[in-house]
C-alpha cells in the first residue's frame, strides 16, 4: 500500500476540494457535507478539466466546465456530460494529517 | 477585378476540426480570471427561490398573455397581443433551456430536467442533441471546426441572419433533425459530439415531440382554425426576434480561434426587463469563463471580474451597433474583429496554446 500524505486535516473545508499533484498525477482530495474525506482522479472524465475548481454538493462534485457531477465516494457519473466513472482511492486521516493510496 | 473572399469551412466533419486540434485549439486550457477560492464557492452556491420565483412570473405571463391574445383572436388587436405572447414564450424559453441544460437555475435537478425541457421545446430543440452540442460550445468556444453553435461564418452570411428573424433558417433543421430522429437516425455531425450512450433517448424525446406536433396539428383539422398552432409550436418562429436579437451580442464581430473569452465573448448591460427574459445572459464572458455560476449570481461574478474584463457594451442597442458594424466590414474584410483594450489591472489576453502568439493575420481596431 502506497498511503501518500496530502495536507493537514484542516486544509480542506467541509463541502469542498483541493488539488494534489503528485509527480506526473494528479488527483482531488475532498471532504463531504458530513466531514468525511474522498480520493479520486483530479481531472474529470469527459474534458481535461481539473475538479479542484468545481463545487462539492453534499457527496457531489460538479465539473467547473460543463457542470457533470460524480459521487464523490463512489466515482460514479451521475450527471451528463459525464458519462464514464472517476477511479477513487482510498484516504485516512492520521494525526491530523491526511493521506491517500494511490496505488 | 473582384476580389473573392474564401470562407472558411466551419462544418465539424471538415479540414478545419483536424487543424484545430494540430494547433492545440481544440480542449485547450482557457484563461480564467482568478478569483479567491471562497468568493466563487459563494457565487457556485445553487438556490431554488430564484428559479421558482422567476418560472411562476414566466408561466403566469403566458397565461395571462395567451387569453388576452385569445380575447383579440379576429381582431387586429391579435397582431400585438400574439408578438408579445410569442415572445415571452420563446426569449425566456431560450434562456431557460440555456440554464436548466447546465444544471444551475434550480438548486433541485428535477426541477433543472422540468424546465430543461419545456425550454427545449418552446424554442424546438431536440433536449439531449442541444445539450451536448452546447457542451461542446463550452469546449470550444468559436473554435472553427469545433463548435457547432457558431451563428454565421466569415464574411457573414446575411440571409440566415434576416431568416432567423422568424427562425426560418434554423426552424426547418431542427424540424428535419426531429424527423431523422424519430425514426431512429442522427445526422453524421451529430455523432461527433453526441456520444452512442444517449441514441436511445434523442430517439425517444424526438418521437414525444413529433406526438406533440401531431396532437396540435389534429387540433387545428378540428377546429378549423390555426388558433391551437398560435399558442404551441408557432410562437418559436413568430416570438423570435429577441432570440436572434439577445443571441447575435453573445460572439459575433469577436475573435475566432482564441483562448480568452474575453475575446471571442460580450457582455452588455441589459434593463431589467430583457436581464428577466434572458436570465442574466447578457453577462456572457462570466457565463463561460465561469460556467458553473448561477444565473442569478452572474452579476455579482461580473462585478468580481471587471478589473480583468474589456468594458462591458452599455446598451444592448450600442452591442447590435458593434455587431451589426462588424459584420458589415467582415463582408470585405472576414479577419476583421472588434478589440476592446483591457484595463491595467488586467492579465494579458491569451491569444493561443502559447501565450500572446503574434496576430498578423487578425486586422483590427483598438
Amino acid at each position: 500500500m502506497a498511503w501518500v500524505e496530502v495536507c493537514e486535516a484542516g486544509e480542506v473545508d467541509v463541502e469542498d476540494v483541493i488539488r494534489f499533484d503528485q509527480e506526473d498525477r494528479s488527483f482531488a482530495v475532498y471532504r463531504s457535507d458530513k466531514g468525511d474525506y474522498y480520493a479520486t482522479d483530479g481531472f474529470c472524465t469527459h474534458g481535461r478539466f481539473h475538479l479542484a475548481d468545481g463545487l462539492v454538493m453534499g457527496k457531489l462534485i460538479e465539473c467547473p466546465k460543463h457542470n457533470g457531477r460524480f459521487d464523490i465516494t463512489s466515482g460514479a457519473a451521475v450527471r451528463v456530460p459525464a458519462c464514464k466513472d472517476l477511479q477513487t482511492y482510498p484516504v485516512k486521516v492520521e494525526a491530523g494529517r491526511v493521506y491517500i493510496n494511490i496505488e | 477585378m473582384a476580389i473573392v473572399v474564401q470562407r472558411r469551412d466551419y462544418s465539424l466533419l471538415g479540414p478545419e476540426s483536424k487543424q484545430a486540434d494540430e494547433k492545440g485549439l481544440a480542449s485547450a486550457q482557457w484563461h480564467a480570471t482568478p478569483i479567491p477560492r471562497a468568493r466563487m464557492k459563494e457565487l457556485m452556491k445553487r438556490k431554488d427561490g430564484p428559479a421558482i420565483r422567476d418560472t411562476l412570473i414566466w408561466l403566469g405571463g403566458l397565461i395571462i398573455l395567451g387569453y388576452l391574445a385569445y380575447l383579440s383572436w379576429g381582431t387586429w388587436w391579435a397582431v400585438p397581443a400574439f408578438f408579445l405572447y410569442g415572445t415571452l414564450y420563446a426569449s425566456p424559453g431560450d434562456s431557460r433551456w440555456h440554464e436548466c441544460g447546465h444544471g444551475t437555475a434550480f438548486k433541485t435537478p428535477w426541477m433543472n430536467d422540468v424546465v430543461y425541457h419545456i425550454g427545449s421545446f418552446c424554442v424546438l430543440r431536440s433536449a439531449t442533441p442541444w445539450r451536448w452540442s452546447h457542451s461542446r460550445h463550452h469546449t470550444d468556444t468559436i473554435i472553427v471546426g469545433r463548435d457547432p453553435e457558431i451563428i454565421t461564418a466569415r464574411p457573414p452570411i446575411w440571409k440566415i441572419l434576416y431568416m432567423q428573424i422568424f427562425h426560418l433558417y434554423g426552424g426547418p433543421i431542427e424540424i428535419k433533425r426531429f424527423i431523422l430522429h424519430t425514426f431512429g437516425k442522427l445526422e453524421e455531425q451529430e455523432k461527433e459530439y453526441i456520444p452512442a450512450s444517449e441514441y436511445d433517448k434523442v430517439f425517444r424525446e424526438a418521437r414525444i415531440y413529433m406526438l406533440i406536433f401531431l396532437a396540435v396539428i389534429a387540433a387545428c383539422i378540428v377546429t378549423g382554425s390555426v388558433l391551437p398552432a398560435m399558442f404551441i409550436i408557432l410562437p418559436t418562429f413568430y416570438g423570435g426576434l429577441l432570440v436572434l436579437t439577445f443571441g447575435i451580442t453573445q460572439h459575433l464581430g469577436l475573435y475566432e480561434d482564441v483562448l480568452d473569452h474575453r475575446l471571442n465573448t460580450r457582455t452588455v448591460y441589459f434593463n431589467p426587463v430583457f436581464r428577466f427574459l434572458y436570465w442574466n445572459m447578457n453577462y456572457h464572458v462570466e457565463h463561460h469563463m465561469f460556467p458553473m455560476v448561477p444565473y442569478h449570481a452572474l452579476p455579482k461574478l461580473h462585478e468580481e471580474m471587471k478589473y480583468d474584463c474589456p468594458e462591458a457594451r452599455p446598451s444592448l442597442w450600442a452591442a447590435l451597433r458593434e455587431v451589426i458594424g462588424a459584420l458589415r466590414k467582415q463582408k470585405h474584410d472576414p479577419a476583421y474583429v472588434v478589440v476592446k483594450p483591457l484595463p491595467v489591472t488586467a492579465l494579458p489576453y491569451r491569444y493561443g496554446p502559447e501565450l500572446n502568439d503574434d496576430l498578423e493575420l487578425t486586422r483590427s481596431e483598438a
